[in-house]
């Protein structure tokens, strides 16, 4: 296991109250997962990162992070770790808008302590890796959005950290910038068997990204696990099937259908949650067919994380009402203390 | 994964060989905050500059006005030289000024973001603070020598080994005002708190401290009250090593009044920056 935590809990204590931004969380990520961590503003995403990357100590628990102990050891876990910070809302992402990209990349390698030749040389490397040739010389309040995450991202991995943390890495971005990130973060497990722990409120993103998902809100994991297999879970998959003739008894055959939930036929479609929706369909268009029933179109949904979320909380994880940003807004804040 | 884990323990390994012990880590790292911060300074001298002009302002502007009253012999200084009383005091004036509002650039260092990066790296978290101060001591030191060179200009006569003494006093102070001025600045993480902030502090401090007119004019509070802050005995003994006197009692407490604030002032500064969770 590269990241072992056990009751991580973390509390502020602001003038009038006190907030239990998280409140004694267990992970286990093994090495060259890419593992989400997913949950809406304020879910207490940010302070275990935070927690997990020496920033903040918590108040309670412990962890292991990268072979060390996050509190006897913490410059062991920050030797072997990268740290991505978010780029939006109160802090930006981590570079000098008045430092040269190339300097950036040269004095990060350097307080890794890489030589000179060393920290040129990696920052070459990451230079033709995200894509950032040609912008050496530029001064980092120059650069696009995409470009500026991108140097982000290579400043986490100068050191070819054993795990790298991202903290909302393409939020903010355009779509094409963030599926380009997403090759890069791919890319880095695949070359380098880097673990990859990220935070997002984009469900898409650890749906295309992501071994394993945990999801966290107010401040705790509520749910763990494979993406497909947290869909499959939680709400099984939506088929809608449109029959030529007589729905009724096409409706009868497949209610009797093993795996089948929530059956209901509206005019000449009929709509079920199904267990397994991709495996359980053949045979039951097979067993339309050999009552010879016909159909005229077949879909199959699978449910989002989005679904999972409101399964699992109540809410939708694009909460956006103002209760929800106020109570974010809040934690965020006291996150940052 | 055990393929994977040995291809990423490589660079590791090979950095953990190169982590040296504490104290040279932390000369090492100052060096490289130093340097990069002093890079920034130099893409951008307009403030350097800018933080000259008051000063030459006082210098050319206020020092006529003092003249006259030294030749009425109220400075306590040889009325044919008043930049001897006058120009020490602008010295520290800039100091203060100059170093006490350094804190501004840490909310925005913050705000990039550029701590936390930094701040997860194995990079000395003092050192953090001392690349900036020794940036904040160059910088000052420069624009002292410059306002010196105006004095001179002026008028002013000194000799050597005094201006040298004073220069010192001032990065001493520098270190001081530049360490708590960063340290608030992390902790209060808002210019708008900063600003009243510094001022409050700040301008009695000034005032205070006799730069524009010696204190022994005002009458026995205000005496009193000079006595209790620090800056007065570094002007006090400043003006004494320019008119070319070193030993003596003010000397002898403004060493210890400047190098005493110091220690303070580091202590205080370096606790809110190794914090775990500033």
């Amino acid at each position: 296991m590269i990241i072992e935590a056990q009751g991580l809990a973390r509390t502020f204590t602001t003038r009038k109250r006190t907030v239990e931004a998280v409140r004694g969380v267990d992970l286990t990520v093994r090495a060259g997962e890419i593992v989400g961590f997913l949950g809406p503003n304020g879910a207490g995403k940010t302070t275990t990162l935070r927690m997990l990357t020496t920033l903040l100590r918590p108040t309670a628990g412990t962890a292991m992070v990268a072979g060390s102990d996050l509190l006897r050891d913490p410059v062991g876990v920050r030797r072997r770790i990268g740290y991505v910070p978010q780029a939006i809302g109160v802090t930006a992402g981590g570079t000098d808008p008045n430092c040269l990209v190339s300097e950036e990349l040269a004095i990060q390698g350097r307080v890794y302590r890489l030589s000179a030749a060393q920290a040129a040389e990696r920052a070459a490397v990451l230079t033709d890796q995200l894509e950032l040739t040609g912008l050496e010389d530029r001064l980092c309040k120059t650069l696009s959005g995409g470009q500026r995450r991108r140097l982000d991202i290579a400043l986490g991995l100068v050191h070819s950290p054993l795990v790298v943390f991202l903290d909302e890495p393409t939020t903010g971005l355009d779509p094409q910038s963030r599926s380009n990130l997403w090759d890069h973060i791919r890319g880095l497990r695949e070359r380098l068997g880097t673990t990859v722990f990220l935070t997002t409120h984009y469900l898409e993103e650890a749906d295309a990204l992501c071994d394993r998902v945990l999801v966290i809100d107010h401040g705790k994991i509520i749910a763990e696990g494979v993406p497909d297999e947290l869909k499959r879970q939680i709400s099984g998959d939506v088929v809608t099937l449109s029959v030529s003739a007589d729905p009724a008894r096409a409706q009868a055959i497949l209610s009797d259908y093993p795996g089948v939930r929530e059956i209901a036929a509206e005019g000449r479609a009929i709509r079920m949650t199904v267990e397994h929706g991709e495996e359980a369909l053949p045979g039951m268009l097979r067993a339309l067919d050999a009552d010879g029933i016909t159909m005229e179109s077949i879909q199959l949904a699978r449910p989002t994380l989005d679904d999972v979320f409101l399964t699992l909380t109540g809410r939708s994880l694009r909460d956006d009402s103002p209760a929800a940003r106020a109570e974010a807004g809040q934690l965020a804040g006291a996150g940052r203390d | 994964m055990t393929a994977t884990a040995t291809t990423v323990t490589a660079p590791d390994q090979l950095a953990g060989e190169r982590y040296p012990a504490g104290a040279l880590t932390f000369f090492s790292d100052t060096l490289l905050i130093f340097r990069r911060q002093l890079r920034l300074s130099l893409r951008n001298p307009a403030w350097v500059i800018i933080g000259l002009i008051q000063p030459i302002l006082y210098l050319a502007f206020f020092g006529p006005l003092l003249a006259r009253i030294a030749t009425a012999g109220a400075l306590g200084v040889p009325p044919d030289n008043p930049y001897s009383f006058f120009v020490p005091g602008l010295l520290i004036q800039l100091g203060l000024f100059g170093a006490a509002f350094v804190g501004f650039s840490i909310v925005a260092d913050w705000r990039a973001g550029v701590i936390e990066r930094f701040r997860v790296t194995p990079v000395s978290r003092m050192a953090l603070l001392a690349g900036r101060v020794l940036r904040d001591v160059l910088t000052l030191t420069v624009q002292a020598v410059v306002l010196v060179l105006a004095g001179l200009a002026f008028g002013l006569r000194a000799p050597l080994a005094g201006v040298l003494i004073g220069l010192c006093f001032v990065a001493v102070v520098a270190v001081s005002l530049a360490s708590v001025s960063y340290a608030v600045g992390l902790l209060l993480k808002s210019e708008d708190a900063l600003a009243p902030l510094l001022n409050m502090v700040m301008v009695p401090l000034m005032l205070l401290s006799g730069i524009m007119l010696p204190m022994t004019l005002g009458p026995q509070w205000l005496q009193d009250a000079a006595k209790v802050t620090p800056f007065g005995y570094i002007i006090t003994a400043m003006r004494d090593v320019f008119a070319g006197s070193y030993f003596n009692r003010a000397v002898a407490e403004g060493i210890a009044v400047s190098v005493g604030l110091a220690v303070v002032c580091v202590w205080l500064a370096s606790r809110a920056f190794v914090k775990e969770n500033a």
